[in-house]
């Protein structure tokens, strides 16, 4: 076990909340076509309500903070935002689409000590990757910001959304990545939009596309491993918990919401009404999420793949049940392996039905 | 074979490009400049919380280690100079011959 596992195996003894994802603006420069949430400002935390958090964050052991939105640069006062959080010592990693950064932005997050940037990269073709942001030379103005942040000596890393649209860029994108000199993390997660609007998910990559993702060696370590059929479960396995969501991690909305992670919005409190250690120790929708064992799982516990499939509770509760499956999560398994879920079985169906799920680059 | 350094006219303080956090008595450290990752004994913890760039690390050595953790001041001099050896070669703390000035002494 590596001395990270460690460190989140003792923060779930200890109850800790390890990793912190905060969004502080939903406003964006770009409009991309698949993404979740609405960009208008609803009343985002101010500069002080946000460093009021932060210490609290600090005081409850938060150590990992990713700072992210929307586009983070559209606010103004980011730079004290991220002073603030590394006064207090916080691992910082940042997202951004990368438009907006100069030269001096890119020395000021090195002198400030952030630990990762991690810009969203769609294509390696301008055509592609600018129809996806709906931003014309967003491409050019992304891959300068690249070069500027590693110019620094920053730890950059391109995040890549696998959808139809850019189905077949993933190998250029690598390529671009490796000329680059940063990491490549692929992410096939097409989310349903935050006002409930599903037609995103009509841009979701094909059921093929998983197939051969899943089994690119650019992109899985081990394929051979990870393709085989699963082993079966132990008591460790049905006693064990999905993901960190609500255990060691969770997520805070610009305007102060709670949820056990970005992509469950299970509404678990407000920062702007409570105190974050009062949410994280008392919100019952934490302590529902905290209760949940793989043997409590209404079917995946009958599933021959419960002790590898990478059930997303997020977005089992987007289809309705936190409890349940998560029908994405059924695809990439049947994709893997060959074998049909205990859902699939039960539906009498193996065809792509829901939103994809995201899976980890190489190691 | 690397020189051993010695303890008993240095300052030692705290890099800024460091996060850190304590998680049941260990303090977690990871250096924002190569990721590296570490994590402190209590022993360890106590000499880095101490490392404030002003007191003489022989200080720190005979107030913090040798009361605190019973330990001999040889065997406590050893230990925080093998534990400042190794977090200064990753740009964790900071060692010099005269005191040194951080963000929170300024």
């Amino acid at each position: 076990m590596s001395l990270l596992a460690e460190m989140n195996q003792k923060a779930l003894r200890f109850g800790v909340p390890i990793s912190v994802h905060l969004d502080i603006t939903y406003r964006c420069n770009e409009r991309c076509v698949h993404c979740y949430l609405d960009h208008d400002d609803h009343g985002e935390m101010t500069t002080a309500e946000i460093e009021d958090i932060l210490s609290q964050l600090s005081e409850a052991g938060v150590f990992f903070l990713t700072l992210s939105g929307g586009e983070i640069l559209l606010r103004r006062d980011l730079f004290q935002i991220i002073e603030s959080a590394r006064r207090l010592l916080f691992n910082v990693k940042i997202k951004s689409n990368g438009v907006m950064i100069r030269e001096a932005d890119a020395r000021r997050i090195r002198e400030l000590g952030v630990e990762q940037v991690q810009i969203s990269v769609y294509s390696h073709r301008p055509e592609v990757h600018d129809a996806i942001t709906k931003l014309p030379g967003s491409l050019k103005r992304t891959l300068t910001a690249i070069r500027l942040l590693k110019a620094q000596g920053l730890k950059v890393s391109m995040a890549n959304v696998l959808m139809s649209a850019n189905r077949f860029d993933n190998a250029g994108v690598i390529a671009l990545a490796k000329e680059l000199g940063v990491s490549y993390t692929l992410d096939p997660t097409i989310t349903p939009k935050m006002d409930g609007d599903r037609s995103v998910l009509n841009l979701r990559a094909s059921a093929e596309a998983l197939h051969d993702i899943l089994r690119n060696r650019d992109l899985v370590s081990n394929v051979e491993e990870s393709c085989a059929p699963p082993p079966a479960p132990d008591e460790d396995v049905m006693e064990g918990y999905p993901c960190s969501a609500g255990h060691t991690a969770c997520y805070i909305s610009p305007y102060g919401d709670v949820f056990p992670c970005v992509q469950f919005p299970l509404p678990s409190g407000n920062l702007r009404k409570q105190k974050f250690l009062d949410i994280w120790r008392t919100s019952p929708q934490l302590q529902e999420v905290r209760s949940i064992r793989a043997k409590d799982l209404s079917v995946c516990s009958s599933c021959a793949h419960v002790g590898t499939c990478t059930r997303c509770p997020g977005l089992a509760y987007m289809e309705g049940n936190m409890r349940g499956p998560s029908t994405a999560d059924c695809e990439k398994s049947f994709q893997r392996t060959g074998i049909p879920s205990a859902n699939m079985l039960r539906n009498n169906s193996t065809a792509w039905s829901g939103p994809l799920i995201q899976i980890g680059p190489a190691a | 074979m690397r020189s051993r350094m010695n303890i008993s006219h240095k300052y030692v303080a705290r890099s800024p490009a460091i996060a850190a956090r304590l998680l049941g008595g260990e303090m977690m450290i990871m250096s924002a400049t190569d990721s590296t990752f570490f994590t402190l004994n209590e022993v360890a913890t106590a000499i880095w919380q101490a490392a404030d760039g002003q007191t003489p690390l022989m200080e720190i050595v005979n107030s913090r280690l040798c009361a605190e953790f019973e330990v001999t001041p040889e065997q406590a001099s050893l230990d925080a100079e093998q534990f400042v050896d190794e977090l200064s070669r990753h740009g964790i703390l900071l060692v010099s011959d005269e005191p040194i000035a951080t963000p929170e002494t300024q």
